[in-house]
């Protein structure tokens, strides 16, 4: 008989592999937080976010992975932004966590004085994590941000990036990506939408504080997502994650498509996937079905513009800006490597 | 001012209690609301046995063989036979082609017929009826027949001329694709549930013996056993053999007059078996000539590979036309797209000492003729869609009526056929059986399947092949078949991936346990419609709501 060839016979091979949200064929240890019956739901049903939202999405996935980690002793501090509207309109709340709501911009100093109290209670093994949208962390959060970060407080800093404030009506922020149309950028002209070459990577800021661990993860790798959780609240001192979660409304995407639009930012390159330590890049999420960045585009309305003849010079900076992502952070597996 | 004391029974600033977001009905939102399907698997809907192969595969996935080798058993009861002798439209069908190979399911169901035979697996027979079926013909479709029967409780007997049950898959599949030991051993299977089995019967005069036995209904599946002809133009100076007779000759053991070169006159798979038979019973040199084109040649090319890596020839576009002496006149065709064949008025000369026709076999519907009300059209004997001719309580089925003349198709019609007696039996209406909705490609979300390609099965040296009738196609190991069932995406059919139950923004689905799939949470879904695309094998449909 001839014999089959090694390296298939030797393939583990789940059908799924860890690639979906659970998988019947696999031990227990590999299986996520979310695949589990009696998983905490710490953002429950009932709230008044959007068909289709990925921030809470990114939310519950974030925050039950966290309370896995630290056996349910946690307390988070929560900026003003969609997900405090959403969840909490008084006196109902999804929230079946101890949190704190103060200001939009101050969620990270609230965060660092939660810790420091816990401190001075000897009650160290409770956690602390901070979360707040873009607009909430790039921008108006951002001194306190990087005060936290500063001290090395032990926080866990959560960004929902939907790269906009969506809550008050889509205006524009600091992590709003170039050409994208918001209520506060030009609607016509040359350049319609944000302006390119404007905005920040607090990612990479983060990493400028010599931090612990920053890393970026998307609603739609959840299995990667939590394993980031898990590891951020592994370590002490400050940490900084960025989950990407794909807005409906402000997107102009379709509500069932949230998960499919944030896989494509990342298959395209336009969100690269990965991780920090001490400030030195430790590891990247590599693409594993690489797709046009126009196919990512052409998901949402506030990018419909650059399909226009006269606005192919933005579609072109968008390309670019993905192989850019693509080159610098090493986003293609090469032949043969696992993924 | 007033004097009274106020009590304070919240703290400053709170004037109501606090509640759950569970108050909230987010269900109200909804225009659409997902639900939960089985679709049908575009490898069940092609399985001419009609098995549930995305049903059996995963078991499979699980390493639950047994209960895998039972869900086959439900609709086929020679899944040994089926692993090897199949033609697998299944696979043709899989949905898995568009994404890298179809699954290799019939290696898997092969494995399996073979895991229960090694271990013994049985079937039991349904509680008595007390009703007696007659069938005659122990080839597939009346094997398949009598183990479904059987299943109902009926009581069986077959009947068949030869001396050993199995039909065409005996007497025609040479042992090579099929070694008999399997065969046997799953014939026997059927017959310790009770089937009883009468060899060398010839049936002439049904209706004499149905009276006889008291049977209170019959199923004939007599196959196609006499070999169609052409008249050649022949001087009669070399033998002139007809395929079935050369297949049967050899199983039997009797002289096949393979000797010499041999040449094969037919396209087909029959042709290609007389072809590797006679490379392996020694002839000097085997040529298989076909009218049609190679690519157009009926035969598959899988068997026509195989045919070829032993050393057969096949010389396509030609018409045998005269044979004189040694020497046949071939007239070379011209392939056209649209019509068969056309000659071309040259010709050429081809040495042989033996012919044999491989062009196909009629139907001897001789026994059928005293039956009043069986219409034959075309020399095939016609029945409705529950496999009832024009008899009442008179059933048929496999080769003899239209069919696509595969043992596959053969079971299938076998099944059916039970079905519709036992309903008949009861003196209920056969029903045809609903279908579900097909799970199409487009149905699925392939991102989520690992990257996995198909096991090659083991094949057994070319040497060894050519010089005896030794099994050629190896089996899979238990490790490379676990692998391959686990290549199935379960089309259609929820396979407990948790994705929905995941990616819900509004904790909308409730997982019930293993085994027992998920439920909406109707109250707070906004129907958006996340889980519907996420689900990697479209076990979701959003329906309107009527609002
Ligand atoms: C060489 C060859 C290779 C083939 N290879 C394949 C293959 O690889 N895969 C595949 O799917 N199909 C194959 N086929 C087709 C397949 O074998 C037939 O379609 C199938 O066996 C038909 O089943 P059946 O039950 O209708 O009839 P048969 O298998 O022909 O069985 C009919 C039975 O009835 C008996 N019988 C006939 N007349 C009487 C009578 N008057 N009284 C009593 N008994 C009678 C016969 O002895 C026989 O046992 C092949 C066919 C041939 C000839
Ligand atoms: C100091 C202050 N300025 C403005 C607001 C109004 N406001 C509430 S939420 C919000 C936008 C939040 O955007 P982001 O942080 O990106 O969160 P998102 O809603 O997009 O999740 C704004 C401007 C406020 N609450 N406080
Ligand atoms: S992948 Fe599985 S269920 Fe889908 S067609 Fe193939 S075998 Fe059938
Ligand atoms: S993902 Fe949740 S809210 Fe959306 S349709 Fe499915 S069950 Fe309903
Ligand atoms: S998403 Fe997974 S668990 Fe949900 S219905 Fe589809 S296959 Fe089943
Ligand atoms: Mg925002």
């Amino acid at each position: 008989m001839t014999q089959l060839p090694e390296s298939q016979q030797k393939v583990k091979f789940y059908q799924t592999g860890t690639l979906t949200v659970g998988n019947r064929l696999l031990d227990e240890e590999h299986r996520n937080v979310q695949a589990t019956m009696d998983r905490s739901n710490s953002l429950d049903s009932g709230h008044r976010a959007c068909q289709g939202c990925g921030e809470a999405l990114g939310a519950r996935f974030a925050i039950d992975a966290a309370i896995r980690a630290t056996g349910n002793q946690l307390i988070a501090a929560n900026a003003t932004g969609c997900l405090e509207v959403f969840t909490t309109p008084y006196p109902e709340t999804a929230w079946s966590i101890p949190w704190i709501h103060s200001l939009f911009g101050n969620a990270a100093a609230v965060a660092s004085g939660i810790a420091a109290a816990m401190k001075a209670k000897g009650r160290e093994e409770v956690r602390v994590i901070a979360q707040g949208g873009d607009g909430g962390t790039t921008d108006i959060g951002f001194g306190c941000l990087s005060g936290t970060f500063d001290r090395n407080d032990d926080v866990l800093y959560i960004c929902y990036n939907n790269q906009a404030y969506m809550n008050t009506g889509v205006q524009r922020s600091s992590a709003t990506p170039g050409a994208a149309r918001t209520a506060t950028t030009m609607p016509v002209g040359a350049e319609p939408g944000n302006a390119f070459n404007t905005g920040k990577s607090v990612p990479l800021i983060a990493m400028a504080h010599n931090i612990p661990y920053v890393a970026t993860a998307s609603v739609h790798d959840l299995h990667d997502l939590e394993m980031k959780v898990t590891k951020a609240m592994g370590v002490h001192g400050a940490r900084y994650i960025e989950v990407f979660v794909p807005c409906p409304l402000g997107w102009g995407s379709k509500p069932g498509d949230t998960v499919k639009i944030a896989r494509m930012a990342v298959e395209s390159g336009m969100y690269p996937l990965f991780e920090a330590a001490d400030g030195e890049l430790t590891g990247v999420t590599k693409i594993r079905r690489r797709i046009p960045v126009d196919d990512y585009l052409k998901q949402q309305r506030r990018f419909a513009h650059v399909f226009k003849p006269n606005n192919a010079h933005q579609l072109e900076q968008l390309r670019a800006i993905a192989a850019h992502n693509i080159k610098r952070f090493d986003l293609l597996a090469r032949d043969g490597e696992e993924l | 001012m007033s004097d009274k004391v106020v009590v304070q029974t919240k703290p400053f600033a709170i004037t109501l209690d606090v509640g759950s977001s569970l108050l909230n009905k987010t269900g109200t939102w909804r225009t659409e609301r997902p639900v939960y399907l089985d679709r049908l698997p575009p490898c069940n809907h092609a399985c001419p046995a009609g098995e549930n192969i995305q049903a059996w595969l995963g078991y499979a996935e699980e390493g639950d063989y047994e209960a895998a080798w039972r869900k086959i058993m439900d609709d086929n009861p020679l899944p040994a036979t089926m692993g090897r002798v199949c033609y697998h439209a299944c696979e043709g069908a899989c949905n898995r082609t568009q994404l890298d190979q179809a699954v290799g399911i019939n290696s898997v169901e092969r494995f399996l017929g073979d895991q229960a035979l090694r271990y013994g697996w049985q079937m039991d027979a349904g509680e008595p009826t007390g009703k007696k079926a007659m069938i005659v013909g122990a080839g597939p479709a009346g094997l398949s027949c009598a183990y479904h029967l059987r299943r109902y409780g009926h009581d069986v007997t077959i009947f068949d001329s030869s001396p050993k049950a199995g039909g065409m898959i005996r007497y025609g599949i040479p042992k090579y694709r099929m070694p008999r030991e399997k065969l046997n051993a799953e014939i026997e299977r059927i017959q310790a549930m009770g089937v009883k089995i009468e060899l060398n019967t010839r049936v002439d005069d049904i209706q004499a013996i149905r009276e006889r036995n008291g049977f209170d209904s019959v199923f004939i599946a007599i196959g196609a056993q006499s070999a169609k002809h052409i008249e050649i133009e022949s001087d009669e100076s070399i033998p002139m053999l007809d395929a079935v007779q050369v297949l049967r000759n050899s199983e039997i053991e009797e002289p096949t007059g393979l000797r010499g070169r041999v040449v094969v006159y037919g396209g087909g798979n029959t042709a290609i078996d007389v072809g590797r038979t006679a490379i392996r019973l020694g002839a000097i040199e085997v040529t298989v000539i076909v009218l049609e084109s190679r690519a157009k040649m009926p035969a598959h090319e899988f068997e026509v590979k195989e045919a070829l890596e032993e050393g057969v020839r096949i010389v396509d576009l030609r018409a045998v036309r005269k044979i004189e002496g040694n020497t046949l006149t071939l007239e070379r065709m011209v392939d056209s797209a649209d019509q068969w064949p056309q000659p071309s008025g040259q010709f050429e000369t081809f040495e042989a000492d033996v012919m044999v026709q491989a062009l196909g076999q009629n139907v001897e519907t001789g026994l059928l003729d005293g039956i009043p009300g069986v219409v034959v059209e075309g020399g095939i004997v016609q029945v409705d869609h529950c496999m009832m001719t024009g008899t009442d309580g008179f059933f048929a089925g496999g080769d003899m009526v239209p069919s696509q003349r595969t043992v596959t198709t053969s079971i299938g019609h076998g099944k059916k056929a039970a079905r519709s007696m036992d309903s008949w039996l009861r003196k209920e209406k056969c029903l045809p059986v609903e279908k579900h909705e097909l799970a199409s490609f487009d149905k699925l979300n392939t991102w989520y399947y690992s990257d996995a390609p198909r096991t090659i099965r083991p094949m057994l040296d070319v040497v060894r092949r050519q010089s005896g009738f030794a099994e050629v196609v190896g089996n899979l190991d238990e490790g490379n078949a676990q692998y391959e069932a686990r290549r199935c995406m379960s089309c259609g059919n929820c396979f407990e991936c948790d994705n929905c139950y995941g990616v819900c923004p509004d904790n909308s689905v409730t997982k019930l346990g293993p085994g027992k799939r998920f439920e909406f949470k109707y109250d707070y879904c906004k129907g958006c419609a996340i889980c519907a695309t996420e689900c990697p094998c479209g076990a979701i449909k959003m329906v309107p709501e009527d609002i």
